[in-house]
């Protein structure tokens, strides 16, 4: 019988929706981050300056921002379009992994036999089709045999981490190593990195592990807003996330929609097997996705689904990234750990405690009537 | 307390008044409500009448003006508080745990200690006394989920009774309810009033209000335009007050002329997934210029016949042939190809089928239509074109307010109605499925929408319509047909038969 007066609230103006709320859960976050790091004795605004500038305070650091924020982009666009079907793809992380393997194995095979504006393309092409794959046998699963595609995107998580260390240390193994990575790729396999693009084009900055994938990822925020608000396909997938009774009213499969869906994301996903390997390691190495599949979710969350929104929530994970890294290098009593659970309370507040705030917004919109 | 006078108010509201930014949704109202008599309260949708109650209720605040309750003015600032002052409210959509049994349900929020058991065996006494005293017997270890919708709202009644409320105010309590319930309602409502209990129904049904009440009040555009004592009132006055013009439910229909068969149904049959067979050897003929009406108390099949007649499920046994095509158990058909052969449906539940209540309005306008032209072209959605058409449909069917970019589900049931109708309609198709034309709807949209159907008839469309309101089937069918256990128990002519006899024929009294 207990009725919220919330109800009695109207809704947000769109404006403050996307821009304010989520600037509120962040310094929400800072707030409680500056409480516990005064705690360990440090001055709170001296670390944020740190922060800030480790993010954005170079060429260099800026340029590292925007590689991680590639990842971010990804994996969170990964989690909006599933999102969007309503589908909650917690397998980023194996997808990514896998999408790692499939371009690793496509450049490790053609690198020197076919030229790079044919190989690249093509190992791109393979990633999006290992994570799609990785992603479609849940999918399959969910679709045709109702096992919950939470459960089992997270068990392919590790399936495809059992995989790729017993491929690494038993199969892909540069001969004669004695870490498990595999040889290195042929160079017509790489992505160029942005420094040497720039510096081709006269434009000199700090060197960094930024490389061209930010451009794929870009492009996928475009292709992803037009696939979902500007075709049939996705208004349908819309559809069926939103109602799945209106979906099948108005003919859609179901079935087929999930499959497209969740293959749509492994792909996105498999990028940033592009990203890390074919742009910076130049080799398949063990535990590239690094926790990016799963902060693809916060992304999504705070990205509130739109791919926009997930570019600039892409961006502020990535500058948190850099950022930390950078404090924990500059400050020696915040450690590794300081520098995750930082992060993990900035995710917290503007992930999962996103709604937090919005009853005061709420009554603050409200009482200006 | 008062003195009791025979006309003592339970509650009085002087001079209410509530706005929702610009919206004035309540204009001074002043209203009595007298102790233990049954009040309706009746207006279209948007009249104001929800929000009055909720006013009430605690649920928003007023701006202005007084509540009093037997007499004494009180600050109702909570639901809490309104069920301190003995005033309890049964919502329209049930607020009730399915997993929980009806005793968990009647003592939750007041579970009265650290420990259930206590609790729960206070509740079974006060229960037991509640349905000697009320006769609204439940069971109080069956769990919510095995029971009827009726039984459901019983316990609702019960949950807020049990809180010692004296006061009921009733949110559109028919409108899931079958005609069967609805009048073992009424019954419940006349006894809670023989005890004393003061009952306040909201509902735009102006039957029930005939059928129950001791006084109406009605509603326009967040004002209170007449009190009447039920007796010295009747539907056609109530409506016209509603509306604030004549209204004509009854259609002026010309005969129909018949055209061939569009659809046909030959022993149709379809058995769910609990092995229940919901369609048993159903046979319809569906011809070009008549509507087809389906009664039935709602379960006995219609909806399953709709899912078949659309091609959302295949049926197990027996064929269908729509313009041409045959779909049985072995070649099924699908919405989308059914949408080809000229078959539109208006879905019975609009609100989870026929739109989506996230989508804007536009967006809506081309469920099941969206791939294709002019909707769609080269791969990509046209959305100037999409919004173009929606501005078109609501222009040309009279949905309000004309805001293609307005989000579905913030239109009025009676508007979200005529947009999904008129999404339908306006492709002309040879044949229209309509399931609940009217559920939900305001009268004035009611009356719309009853003229949108005939004129499709009469545009040479092959119409069938389910309802589960006779008064419905019986002023637009040519011809009815009456469903009962999955079943078509009987064929009959409207002008030859009542609600009574329809009514005998649903509960399944001729099936043999």
């Amino acid at each position: 019988m207990t009725v919220r007066r919330r109800t009695a609230l109207g809704p947000l103006p769109a404006w403050a929706e996307i821009v304010v709320l989520p600037l509120v859960n962040i310094a929400l976050a800072f707030v409680v981050v500056g409480v516990i790091v005064a705690i360990i004795g440090i001055d709170p605004f001296h670390a944020l300056r740190l922060l800030v500038l480790g993010a954005i305070g170079s060429s260099e650091s800026i340029g590292y921002t925007l590689y991680y924020a590639t990842n971010f982009m990804f994996t969170g666009l990964a989690v909006a379009v599933a999102f969007h079907a309503g589908l909650f793809n917690i397998g980023g992380e194996g997808q990514a992994y896998i999408g790692g393997l499939g371009c690793g194995l496509a450049v490790l095979a053609l690198g020197d036999v076919v030229p790079g504006w044919f190989l690249v393309p093509l190992a791109i092409a393979a990633a999006a089709l290992f994570g799609a794959g990785w992603a479609a046998v849940p999918a399959w699963l969910q679709a045709w045999r109702g096992s919950h595609i939470v459960i089992t995107t997270i068990m392919f998580n590790f399936i495809a981490s059992a995989l790729m260390v017993y491929l690494m240390v038993n199969v892909l193994i540069a001969p004669g190593s004695m870490t498990p990575a595999s040889r290195a790729f042929a160079a017509s396999g790489w992505i160029p990195s942005m420094h040497d693009v720039l510096r081709a084009a006269g434009i000199p900055i700090a060197a960094s592990a930024l490389n061209l994938s930010i451009v794929l990822a870009l492009l996928c925020c475009f292709a992803v807003w037009v696939f979902l608000w500007h075709t049939p396909g996705g208004y349908a997938l819309r559809t069926m996330g939103h109602s799945p009774e209106a979906a099948v009213y108005a003919g859609t499969n179901l079935k087929r929609t999930t499959m497209v869906a969740m293959c749509f994301s492994g792909a996105l996903a498999g990028f940033v097997g592009v990203n890390e390997l074919m742009g910076v390691h130049h080799r398949i190495v063990l535990d590239f996705p690094a926790g990016y599949g799963f902060a693809g979710i916060a992304v999504a969350l705070m990205g509130r689904n739109h791919p926009l929104g997930v570019m600039l929530a892409a961006l502020l994970f990535g500058a948190l990234q850099q950022g930390g890294t950078e404090l924990a290098f500059e400050i020696p009593s915040i450690t590794r750990e300081m520098v995750v659970v930082i992060q993990g309370l900035i995710i917290l507040f503007s992930g999962a405690l996103v709604h937090l705030p919005r009853p005061w917004l709420q009554y603050l919109f409200a009482s200006r009537y | 307390m008062q003195a009791l006078t025979p006309t003592a108010a339970a509650i009085e509201l002087r001079e209410i008044e509530k706005s929702f930014g610009t919206v004035h949704a309540v204009r001074g109202v002043s209203l009595r409500i007298e102790k233990g008599a049954i009040t309706g309260i009746v207006g279209e949708n948007g009249a104001g009448k929800s929000t009055l109650m909720s006013i009430l209720y605690g649920l928003y605040r007023a701006d202005a003006g007084e509540i009093r309750v037997d007499g004494r003015p009180v600050a109702m600032a909570s639901s809490r508080e309104a069920l301190g002052h003995g005033i309890g409210m049964v919502h329209q959509h049930f607020m009730l745990v399915d997993t929980f049994t009806v005793l968990e349900n009647l003592v939750l929020g007041a579970e009265g200690g650290p420990l259930l058991a206590g609790g729960l065996e206070a509740a079974r006494a006060e229960l037991a006394r509640l349905a000697r005293e009320y006769g609204l017997s439940v069971d109080p270890d069956a769990r919510i989920a095995d029971l009827s919708v009726g039984e459901q709202q019983r316990v609702e009644i019960l949950k807020v009774l049990f809180r010692g409320a004296r006061i009921l105010i009733l949110d559109e309590p028919s409108a899931v309810l079958t005609p069967q319930e609805t009048d073992r309602l009424f019954g419940v409502l006349a006894s809670l009033r023989e005890r004393g209990v003061t009952v306040v129904l909201i509902t735009h049904k102006l039957r029930e209000i005939v059928a129950v009440t001791d006084h109406v009040c009605v509603m326009r555009r967040g004002r209170v335009v007449a009190e009447r004592r039920t007796a010295d009132t009747n539907v056609e006055e109530l409506a016209e007050l509603m509306v604030g013009r004549k209204v004509r439910l009854d259609l002026d229909k010309i005969p129909p002329r018949l055209g061939e068969v569009l659809l046909r149904a030959e022993h149709l049959s379809l058995v769910d997934g609990r092995g229940v067979r919901r369609l048993d050897d159903v046979g319809i003929e569906l011809r070009a210029g008549e509507i087809v009406g389906i009664a039935g108390v709602s379960g006995n099949g219609q909806s399953e016949l709709l899912q078949v007649l659309s091609g959302i499920r295949a049926p197990d046994g027996g064929r269908l042939t729509v313009c041409g095509r045959v779909i049985d158990a072995d070649h099924p058909g699908d919405p989308a190809e059914m949408r080809d052969l000229g078959v539109a449906h208006v879905p019975e539940d609009r609100l989870r089928q026929g739109m989506v209540a996230a989508f804007e309005a536009s967006e809506t306008s081309i469920l099941g239509y969206q791939g294709r032209a002019p909707f769609t072209s080269y791969y990509l959605l046209d959305g100037p074109a999409v919004v173009a058409h929606c501005a078109d449909l609501m222009e040309r069917y009279d949905v309000r307010p004309r805001l293609p970019t307005l989000g579905s589900s913030l239109f009025s049931g009676g508007n979200q109605q005529k947009l999904v109708l008129a999404r339908e309609i306006a492709r002309q198709p040879r044949v229209l499925l309509v399931g609940q034309p009217t559920r939900g709807v305001d009268i004035g949209a009611i009356e719309f929408i009853r003229r949108e159907l005939v004129k499709a008839r009469d545009a040479g469309c092959a119409v069938l319509v389910v309802s589960v309101e006779l008064e419905e089937i019986l002023s637009l069918s040519d011809r009815i047909l009456v469903m009962f256990a999955g079943r078509i128990v009987g064929e009959v002519e409207p002008g030859e038969t009542n609600e009574p006899a329809l009514g005998l024929l649903m509960a399944g009294a001729a099936a043999a």
